[in-house]
């Protein structure tokens, strides 16, 4: 796992209105069985991917909002919410999904999956990556 | 002569509804449709756009994005397809904001 690179996955676009988040959602899964060092961050409006209750049956489109919560199982353990971006939309963490991952260390004790960062915290996880994905 | 403005972009991606929101005249009507439906929330910074503005807002779409009607600006009506239809029937013209 040494050479394991850190992949960052940015994500900014509203689900539904283009497929854009359902296409980084299947390049995040499909990268995460390469054993890669994956993180995930959602901001602008991006963090708008993450919001709890979705349902998606009146717009006749697949609800894929539940998937979020497999990052988990993959190893993804890393999703960065910044948080301008939901203040700035009036949403709180209370209005994002619960994401949580099981720590295999910790006799699989669950932890939280989402850290909520500023855009200057943001900055500095994103100059410790070696390759970005934006969507 | 009352038109309906259609707006289908976020508005904090877009300027879509700040240009439709400040070019409305008296008596139009605004219904805001796929990712516009997020301008309608209460607590977000683009919600001062809707003010004395007669607004309406596609359910479906809301409901598919998580937002729950009691995060609406108040005194915004929260229509159906079959709604939407009227809509575009009680007005002259359709102004769609692409």
């Amino acid at each position: 796992m040494s050479d394991a690179k850190k992949f960052m996955y940015i994500n900014r676009k509203a689900p539904y209105g283009t497929i854009y988040a359902w296409e980084s959602l299947e390049v995040v899964l499909i990268g995460a069985a390469f054993e890669q060092d994956v993180s995930v961050a959602f901001l602008d409006d991006g963090v708008y991917q993450l919001t709890r209750g979705q349902d998606t049956a009146g717009i006749g489109m697949k609800n894929f909002s539940p998937t979020y919560s497999a990052l988990g199982d993959y190893e993804v353990t890393k999703i960065y919410v910044e948080k301008e971006s939901l203040e700035e939309r009036g949403l709180t963490l209370d209005d994002l999904q619960h994401l949580v991952w099981e720590d295999e260390d910790e006799d699989y004790a669950e932890k939280d999956s989402i850290r909520l960062v500023s855009r200057a915290e943001l900055a500095d996880v994103l100059a410790g990556q070696d390759i970005l994905f934006n969507f | 002569m009352a038109m309906l403005h259609l707006v289908n972009k976020s508005p904090y991606d877009a300027c879509n509804l700040n240009t439709a929101s400040s070019i409305m005249k008296d008596g139009d009507q605004l219904l805001l449709i796929e990712d516009g439906v997020y301008g309608a929330i209460k607590s977000g910074k683009a919600a001062g756009l809707l003010q004395g503005l007669k607004v309406s807002v596609l359910g479906p779409d809301l409901a598919a994005r998580g937002i729950s009607e009691d995060k609406l600006v108040d005194g915004i009506d929260v229509i159906d397809y079959a709604g939407f239809v009227d809509l575009v029937e009680a007005n002259d013209k359709v102004q769609s904001w692409l």
